[in-house]
């Protein structure tokens, strides 16, 4: 794997106050660069899901996870291979659409992209678009043409692909 | 039994058998104090009550390195509690099992910048293993279970549990804690993978040349008997880090001294020369190895460590065994006895007894840059008190001359504040380690610039009864900031003289002690000879030049072989 591929570490911990800080702390800490981080509920009760995306080497990654998994908090830690995981992150982008002509170029490509005009306005839509990353950001690339008003991302949320459970040894 | 959450914290140290706690009562723990007063009158949980909560935190964590047992410090919110942190910060780097019981501004009052209040589990989460904060009085008996589970096993190292003043009111029905599970925490068996065992073994017995390099895990895991065993049927020569000085007697043939930046010169010509280093319990600190990328670099490397994270964290090794020191180097030597004892004599013993030669008159001469040199101090205190003794240190030159001259006979019986390198530990290290072992002499080698960042614990000593004898190495300068000056910045000592104050024996009478100023080696061996069974605190004032170095020395980020003998 070429030494800036994207990184995917999913972690299941418990859900209590100060788990996302001493996550955080860590990683501040020990002087990693994370790309996204986000946090979330899972299938079970009194667990969450933190998934950490960053740009880096093996050994990076490796002793990123073993460090995170110092934490008690911490159920289980692991890498998740690109290739063998299912990513999405989602954003939301507000284009200035005050023009017909440019309005209806921005729904073909919302169409192109499977995206959603979530909210319009005479002068503006706020469109959301779920995928990969690489994906969101051709939709972005685009955009910028019309005029970009704001932006927010989720940061991505990921599972490996197939029947097994990180959980399932619980 | 239905009691207040006070009296549930002090249930839960009696069932971990606690017996002392060194701290400072405030306003959010004097219900917490009030729980105390009556085992004071019982006189069944001893309270040490310090003048610093710094000092109270040291003190814990010396007790804990003497005994091999948690040791307990508690302060109130805010300014009780931030005056911990250093301490705590010791013990983290240290791998120390310190237990700190920290009030807090009741509830309601939180986050609300109340009176005395401080994040303090915010301030302590990145030097603990683990932070909690009570928030029922319910979680009292599952939390400090927890607290002393997570402290003393696998790597240990500090727990805070922080409890806001309300909670110490509330009532709870207190019950020992049954075994109690935080998220992913495992305690390990610390059995080593016998796949492992079988690649190091294939090592073990393809090297000429073995260096055995022990840490403060060895210390630790009580695994002193192992790796003298281990090292003895290789045979292999030990060198070891600072942390892991008394893990071999350093009287023991085979034992090289410590390694690193004022290592001895057979113990880093050893690493530079050896074809297979075995580095256990220890973490390949800077410090400790010169220059990273160069050590070992002809070698090949076996590390042992109950820590997965340490494995590859600082540098790349061949043969990684995570597990516990005194499992793993027993587990090896079984194995090497199995495939037969290899022979005694050979070019590489050889090799060691002709570096140790070589060395031999640098450490034996006696030479000082005026007054008392810190080399003869150190074998005069080596062989006037009892081979049991426990020695504490300062930090800086003191440390180092402590490190490099005086030679430790039993592990746990040299307490140094190693990782975080925080002057002022030595003192009340000394004190936590005398209540800790009381039937053992304790002496604590300090420099002046160091022993005034907590000699106010001095009345603690008096008051408490705890009779350390401190011998202060006194250059009236900060020796080993200076000594850098001296090598690196062109002798521009900047703000390192401390001037001509304060006189040490006075200030020891001021508190009740002892004190002592000694002018030549005759005074200094009868002072120590005298302050060996005494029933005081003692504080022995040496002078010593300020142009002394320590030496030999690595420059930083040199290899080990680069090294500076004089200057």
């Amino acid at each position: 794997m070429a030494e800036d591929e994207m990184r995917i570490i999913s972690a299941l911990v418990e859900d209590r106050p100060g788990v996302l800080f001493k996550v955080a702390s860590l990683i501040r800490r020990r002087g990693f660069n994370i790309a996204t981080i986000t946090v979330g509920g899972t299938e079970k009760e009194k667990v969450s899901r933190i998934t950490i995306t960053m740009k880096g080497n093996a050994a990076i990654v490796e002793q990123l996870v073993k460090q995170l998994s110092k934490i008690p908090d911490v159920i289980k830690i692991s890498e998740l291979e690109p290739e063998a995981s299912a990513f999405r992150e989602l954003a939301l982008v507000k284009v200035s659409a005050a023009e017909p002509a440019k309005r209806s170029d921005i729904l073909n490509y919302i169409s192109i992209f499977r995206a959603r005009v979530i909210d319009a306005s005479k002068d503006s839509l706020v469109i959301e678009v779920v995928g990969q990353p690489r994906k969101i950001q051709a939709f972005l690339d685009l955009m910028k043409g019309f005029g970009i008003i704001e932006m927010a991302k989720t940061g991505i949320v990921a599972l490996s692909r197939g029947a097994k459970s990180a959980s399932a040894a619980d | 039994m239905r009691v207040s959450g006070a009296k549930a914290v002090v249930e839960a140290l009696r069932d971990e058998k606690i017996e002392v706690i060194f701290g400072i009562p405030g306003g959010s723990t004097i219900p917490f104090y009030d729980a105390l007063y009556e085992c004071a009158e019982k006189g069944d949980l001893r309270h040490i009550l310090a003048r610093h909560e710094q000092c109270a935190a040291h003190m814990a964590d010396g007790y804990a390195r003497a005994k091999g047992m948690p040791g307990v410090c508690t302060a109130t919110s805010g300014p009780g509690a931030t005056n911990l942190v250093t301490g705590i910060a010791v013990a983290h780097m240290d791998s120390s099992p310190v237990v700190a019981i920290t009030g807090q501004v009741p509830r309601t009052m939180i986050g609300k910048d109340a009176f005395q209040e401080a994040d303090i589990v915010g301030i302590v989460t990145p030097i603990t293993k683990y932070a909690f904060q009570i928030t029922n009085a319910s979680e009292i008996p599952d939390t400090m279970r927890a607290a002393f589970m997570l402290a003393n096993t696998n790597r240990k190292g500090p727990v805070l549990v922080d409890i806001p003043k309300d909670v110490f009111y509330e009532e709870v029905d207190y019950m020992e804690a049954e075994k109690v599970r935080i998220g992913g925490y495992v305690v390990k068996s610390g059995e080593p993978h016998p796949y492992s065992i079988k690649r190091a073994l294939g090592l073990v017995l393809e090297s000429e040349r073995p260096l055995i390099v022990a840490g403060g895990g060895v210390i630790a895991s009580n695994a002193s008997a192992e790796l003298v065993r281990l090292a003895e049927l290789m045979p292999a020569p030990v060198a070891t880090t600072l942390m892991g000085k008394g893990a071999i007697p350093e009287v023991h043939p085979l034992s090289l001294g410590m390694i690193g930046m004022h290592g001895k010169g057979e113990a880093n010509m050893a690493a530079e020369e050896a074809d297979l280093l075995i580095a256990v319990g220890m973490r390949f600190n800077d410090r400790t190895v010169g220059r990273m990328e160069k050590f070992g670099e002809n070698a090949r490397i076996i590390h042992i460590d109950i820590d997965p994270a340490e494995i590859g964290k600082n540098l790349g090794v061949d043969v990684p065994i995570v597990a516990d020191a005194r499992k793993a180097l027993g587990t090896l030597a079984d194995r090497l006895l199995e495939v037969g004892i290899r022979k005694k004599e050979n070019e590489w013993s050889k090799r060691i007894a002709e570096l140790k030669e070589k060395y031999r008159e640098f450490y034996n001469s006696d030479e000082s840059k005026g007054a008392l040199s810190p080399k003869r101090i150190m074998k005069i205190l080596r062989s006037s008190i009892p081979e049991r003794s426990i020695v504490t240190t300062g930090v800086g030159q003191n440390q180092m001359w402590a490190a490099l001259h005086f030679q430790v006979l039993e592990p746990r019986t040299f307490i140094t504040s190693g990782g975080l390198g925080a002057m002022g530990f030595g003192f009340p290290a000394s004190l936590g380690a005398k209540v800790a072992c009381p039937d053992r002499p304790v002496f604590n080698i300090d420099g002046d610039g160091s022993f005034l960042m907590t000699e106010q614990d001095l009345a603690t000593a008096v008051v408490e009864r705890i009779p350390t004898v401190t011998l202060v190495l006194d250059n009236r300068v900060l020796g080993m900031v200076r000594q850098w000056q001296c090598m690196f910045c062109d002798k521009r000592y900047s703000e390192t003289d401390l001037g001509a104050v304060p006189d040490f024996a006075k200030l020891a009478e001021a508190y009740g002690a002892e004190g002592i100023r000694v002018e030549n080696y005759g005074d200094l061996e009868s002072a120590i000879r005298r302050s060996v069974g005494a029933e005081v605190p003692v504080v022995i004032d040496v002078p010593v030049s300020r142009d002394e170095k320590v030496l030999p020395m690595v420059p930083p980020g040199k290899t080990l072989r680069e090294v500076v003998w004089f200057g």
